[in-house]
């Protein structure tokens, strides 16, 4: 043993690639868009800087805070029916999928991640004509069981549009957490398993105790997924509703704010430097939101090595 | 557990996913059937199967006589694989790093990695224009597979590094002690341990790359470097009453992806059976 540490060139030769082109395509455009959320025009339209000017307007200025403290609560009642629906389902199908020696299991998992693989030009398309009144999918199911008179137009109602935007988002993006626990649970070693069914521990207080302690962390990860996920979205409304996000911007969330700010609508002009600090607040959210993850949470769950 | 599993739980299980695949695939099913059938029948029953008396491909006709179709499934399909392909590579070697070695600034950078997860590259779309302008990449898939692999990193060392802790230290001991260099041993033993993990981090993606309408749009809208997803707006678009040719054109978004998914899909299953970690 040499008796100075060698200077560990592998460390740099395995982080290089990613560094560089991380950092030169998504680091530095990034930052150039925060430091533009501290400028705006003056009078002349000369590129002036406001310090946080932009952000007093945005929360605080009823011209733009109205719409902006809209779009967050949206967003905010958008996460929750992801965490209450969508998580809990794909955790259950994972567990059950997970059964040991059940036929077809490849069949199912496959299927239902296929709404995931689908873009949202084709998910916000299909499920406007499949909700359309004029076409009449949805009714003519209902009348099948009959509840025909149940029907609305659902994505046309204010009360009802962004739930339902929810629940289309969570049939497209199940998957995702089914996968990743999925994945999670076929990691458990059969000594373990075996170990529990020789203590009698089986079925669903198998689950219970043994199963769902370990795939924690994974059920974490799939939080935090959600969380940014959510927080970013735009897409899915955007096709389905266009950007201004109707009825009366009920779907409005922080992604559609974000684009019709930045990129304008119809008569409105863009501004970059409103839409700045409109994605600058969205990164102020979602920061928060991960660093009490990271350290609150995080670093309380307990990893287990096999 | 295999004695004694019953059969009313065996059934129960069955009831239960067989009742989500027809929620999951139903509207898949419902576009494809009806782009097979006339106007007509499209609308007065669109439950119906097609069938010889309504059976029609004028949707297709339509699609394919408007666009090149062929030539945006190849776009897509040159610039989803090289973006997973730099994804999977560069991700895999960063998470290694992160997660195998102590070295100072390692929370730090796996801090400064992880903050492409929480901020949409799309912010920074503005930037990236000027950056592709200035080297002359617009209109070229190249820029596309710049960006995608960019976007695609963070995700990849966060998913990879957590799988990437739960490998045995004394495997990698093991192969120390036998004298394997730092990338024998990331290349030889690691990588093929997390390759569930791999697969898992291929298919979540390749999902995003192969949807994504808003760079093809911006950074690419050249009728050579269309992707298909961009090609199927333009066109849906275009053609927004004619239900036969939207349905058509859905129809066909919907495939190619499918098969794509399938051959990942069979990669995944093995991976997971192959490769599960012992």
């Amino acid at each position: 043993m040499a008796s100075r540490k060698p200077v560990r060139w592998h460390i740099a030769v395995f982080l290089a690639p990613a560094v560089l082109v991380y950092t030169s395509l998504m680091i530095i455009p990034l930052f150039g868009t925060l430091a533009q959320s501290l400028f705006n025009k003056d009078a002349a339209g000369e590129r002036v800087f406001v310090g946080l000017a932009n952000f007093a307007r945005l929360f605080g200025d009823a011209l733009w805070s109205d719409a902006f403290w809209n779009a967050l609560a949206n967003n905010t009642w958008f996460f929750v029916i992801h965490m209450l629906v969508q998580n809990p389902i794909g955790i259950a199908l994972a567990a059950i999928l997970s059964t040991p020696r059940l036929r077809m299991a490849a069949f199912y998992r496959t299927a239902i991640f296929i709404p995931t693989i689908l873009s949202f030009v084709i998910v916000g398309f299909v499920w406007k004509l499949i909700l359309s009144p004029i076409w009449g999918i949805a009714p003519g199911l209902l009348d099948l069981v009959g509840l025909k008179s149940l029907f609305q137009p659902w994505l046309g109602k204010e009360e009802t549009a962004l739930t339902t935007l929810a629940l289309v988002s969570v049939w497209q993006f199940v998957g995702i957490p089914m996968m990743l626990i999925y994945a999670a649970l076929l990691s458990i070693p059969d000594e373990v398993i075996e170990a529990a069914e020789m203590d009698g521990i089986t079925g669903w207080s198998q689950f219970w105790k043994i199963k769902l302690p370990l795939i924690l962390p994974s059920i974490g990860i799939i939080s935090i997924l959600t969380f940014v996920g959510n927080f970013n979205a735009f897409d899915l409304i955007y096709v389905a509703q266009g950007a201004l996000a109707g009825p009366n911007f009920s779907t409005d969330i922080l992604g559609t704010f974000l684009y019709r700010t930045f990129f304008g609508f119809q008569l409105q002009l863009g501004d970059p430097y409103m839409g700045s600090a409109i994605a600058g607040s969205m990164f102020g959210i979602i920061l928060i939101g991960v660093c009490l993850y990271l350290f609150g949470i995080q670093t309380r769950l307990r990893r287990y090595q096999f | 557990m295999s004695a004694r599993t019953s059969l009313g739980r065996t059934i129960a299980a069955h009831a239960v996913l067989l009742t989500y695949t027809l929620i999951a695939l139903f509207p898949v099913f419902v576009i494809v059937i009806n782009s097979f059938k006339s106007r007509k029948a499209i609308f007065a029953d669109p439950l119906a199967l097609p069938m010889p008396a309504n059976f029609d491909l004028v949707g297709y006709q339509t699609v394919l006589k408007q666009g090149d179709f062929l030539l945006y499934f190849q776009n897509s399909l040159i610039v989803t694989v090289a973006s997973l392909f730099f994804v999977l590579l560069f991700g895999a070697m960063a998470a290694f790093a992160l997660s195998e070695y102590r070295f100072k600034g390692n929370t730090l950078m796996g801090l400064y990695l992880a903050l492409g997860i929480m901020i949409p590259i799309r912010l920074g779309t503005v930037a990236i224009l000027e950056i592709m302008v200035a080297t002359g990449l617009v209109n070229t898939l190249t820029a596309l597979i710049l960006v995608y692999t960019a976007q695609g990193l963070p995700l990849a060392i966060f998913i990879l590094s957590e799988f990437m802790k739960s490998v045995s230290k004394d495997l990698k001991d093991a192969g120390r002690i036998d004298g394997l260099s730092e990338y024998r041993i990331f290349f030889t033993l690691v990588l093929p341990l997390v390759r569930p993990a791999m697969a898992t981090v291929a298919v979540f993606t390749m999902i995003p790359i192969w949807n994504d309408l808003w760079f093809p749009l911006i950074l690419a809208p050249a009728e050579q470097t269309k992707t298909v997803t961009l090609g199927a707006q333009v066109f849906i678009g275009q053609f927004v009453t004619n239900w036969n040719a939207v349905l058509a054109a859905l129809s066909l978004a919907i495939v190619p992806v499918l098969v794509l998914y399938l051959i990942f899909s069979r990669q995944l299953i093995r991976g997971i059976t192959a490769g599960a970690v012992k």
